[in-house]
């Protein structure tokens, strides 16, 4: 048998409340692909990355990450949940960029990047140190790792982020809209570092409104409708040929950027 | 009163008394605050911990202090614990204990808003980088939560060292009781008091000032 897939979502539901937000999601990221959520808002994406990571947690199908169930194990057919400290070792496998940076406001650039690295692997503070300034250095910011959140723009706050979840070198690296709350012109510099990181081969699922980023970065894209898988496969297919009906009008309204297949 | 003739000699003859006073007051006033943040961490913990049978009995503490008058609390302890054999408290001692419980319910306050007020997201970055629950607490949301609350922690400082000068009434010798004594003493009723009173504001702008420069160092949550 084939090693696992990195990440393997099989009917994957989650509901709040009264409302199903996700309706059997199924997902397989391979090492190394770069893999896209596109999809309306209200559609599940957030959702579905979020229990990637137990920031929520599913309540039917599963996910498998490495092959190992995340947020239970299983002992014969029945699930118990993990410990916390069990919940954070599986996080700490992963790494996630989030819409709102969400820096530690109280820490510096570097002592953003450190604190995973210190509190979290136990690294010492030399070696962590210089992991934290490596991945400043590849994100554009080495020259303001003494700055404090507050002291930097939205777009290097969110390449702090960056740094910050790849310096951990998770197996895999979730960004959820991570250019959305972002000003225009601040978008680019945030989608560069993430090509390059894409480029070197660091596994990554994203959900993005950027479709043009999507199209040229990603091995695989899918389209969620209504918390359903609705069409999936290479970015050449969804873009330049859609099939599905609500694909087609959700392309539609980024009209001008796409030829109509 | 139009007859009075002031002589300032007395204070300087009783310098070192109102000197050491002073100090004894800012002294109390410091530890208390200090012991006060330990009980108000604990018990704002269990008031938002969700269990009933932890936070029930905090409430209730909370809500005791909050609505009884502090020097009532002072007496009990000091002259009511060695009633039941709890004599083992000097005055100071036992002096210290009610405003640091004073000062323990009112930062409780304090801290809960302060837990309340920090914003989800710092707390799932943490998760998301694989802190372990209480890493999150101690790395990220006490920090955090240490810098909003801290104009209201120096708030309290500033109540709790004029609220000291209740101790004068079991007798540590802080600048109150000290102020009463020389009054008894020498009869420069208004010397005495004047002096007392502008140590007492001259002490508590100075806490308010180095509290300003505390806050703008750590002002780095905008």
């Amino acid at each position: 048998m084939n090693e696992p897939a990195l990440l393997q979502a099989r009917e994957v539901r989650k509901t709040f409340g009264q409302i199903e937000v996700l309706k059997g999601i199924d997902l397989t990221v391979q090492q190394g692909q770069v893999v896209s959520l596109i999809g309306a808002s209200g559609s599940g994406k957030t959702t579905f990355l979020r229990c990637i990571n137990l920031l929520e947690e599913h309540d039917g199908g599963e996910i498998l990450l490495d092959g190992d169930p995340v947020g239970y194990t299983l002992s014969g057919t029945r699930r118990k949940r993990l410990s916390e400290t069990k919940i954070s070792a599986q996080r700490a496998r992963l790494g996630m960029v989030f819409q709102q940076f969400n820096l530690f406001p109280h820490l510096s650039a570097i002592d953003n990047v450190m604190l995973g690295l210190t509190k979290v692997q136990g690294k010492g503070h030399s070696e962590a140190k210089d992991i934290a300034q490596h991945w400043l250095g590849r994100v554009g910011l080495a020259e303001r790792a003494g700055h404090y959140p507050y002291q930097l723009s939205g777009g290097q706050q969110q390449r702090v982020a960056i740094a910050r979840a790849v310096a951990m070198q998770p197996r895999l690296l979730l960004f959820d809209e991570v250019t959305s709350a972002l000003d225009p012109e601040l978008v680019a510099e945030v989608l560069g570092v993430m090509q390059g990181l894409a480029e070197s081969g660091i596994t990554m699922l994203l959900v993005s409104h950027e479709m043009m980023f999507v199209r040229d970065v990603s091995n695989h894209v899918v389209f969620l409708d209504q918390g359903k898988v609705a069409e999936a496969g290479p970015p050449s297919e969804i873009f330049g040929n859609p099939q599905n009906d609500r694909l087609k009008s959700f392309l539609g309204r980024f009209h001008g950027l796409f030829g109509r297949g | 009163m139009i007859d009075y003739h002031f002589d300032w000699s007395v204070i300087a003859r009783n310098s070192g008394k109102l000197g050491d006073a002073l100090l004894l007051g800012l002294w109390l006033a410091v530890v208390s605050l200090l012991i006060g943040c330990v009980i108000g961490l604990l018990a704002a913990y269990a008031r938002v911990s969700g269990k009933k049978w932890l936070s029930a009995p905090v409430w209730a503490y909370v809500e005791f202090i909050r609505c009884t008058p502090l020097l009532l609390l002072i007496f009990f302890l000091y002259f009511g614990l060695p009633e039941f054999d709890i004599s083992f408290l000097d005055k100071t001692q036992s002096f210290v204990l009610s405003l640091s419980l004073y000062a323990g319910a009112y930062m409780c306050e304090v801290f809960r808003a302060g837990l309340a007020s920090i914003p989800k997201q710092y707390v799932e970055a943490a998760k998301a980088i694989g802190m372990r629950p209480w890493q999150r607490q101690v790395y990220v949301v006490l920090p955090v939560m240490f810098r909003i609350t801290l104009p209201s922690i120096g708030n309290n400082l500033i109540s709790l060292f004029k609220d000291t000068s209740l101790a004068a009434a079991i007798a540590v010798p802080e600048l109150t009781f000290t102020a009463r004594q020389i009054n008894a003493n020498t009869f420069r009723v208004m010397e005495v008091w004047l002096t007392a009173s502008a140590l007492y504001l001259a002490s508590a702008y100075l806490i308010a000032m180095v509290l300003r420069l505390l806050e703008r160092r750590y002002a780095s949550i905008r």
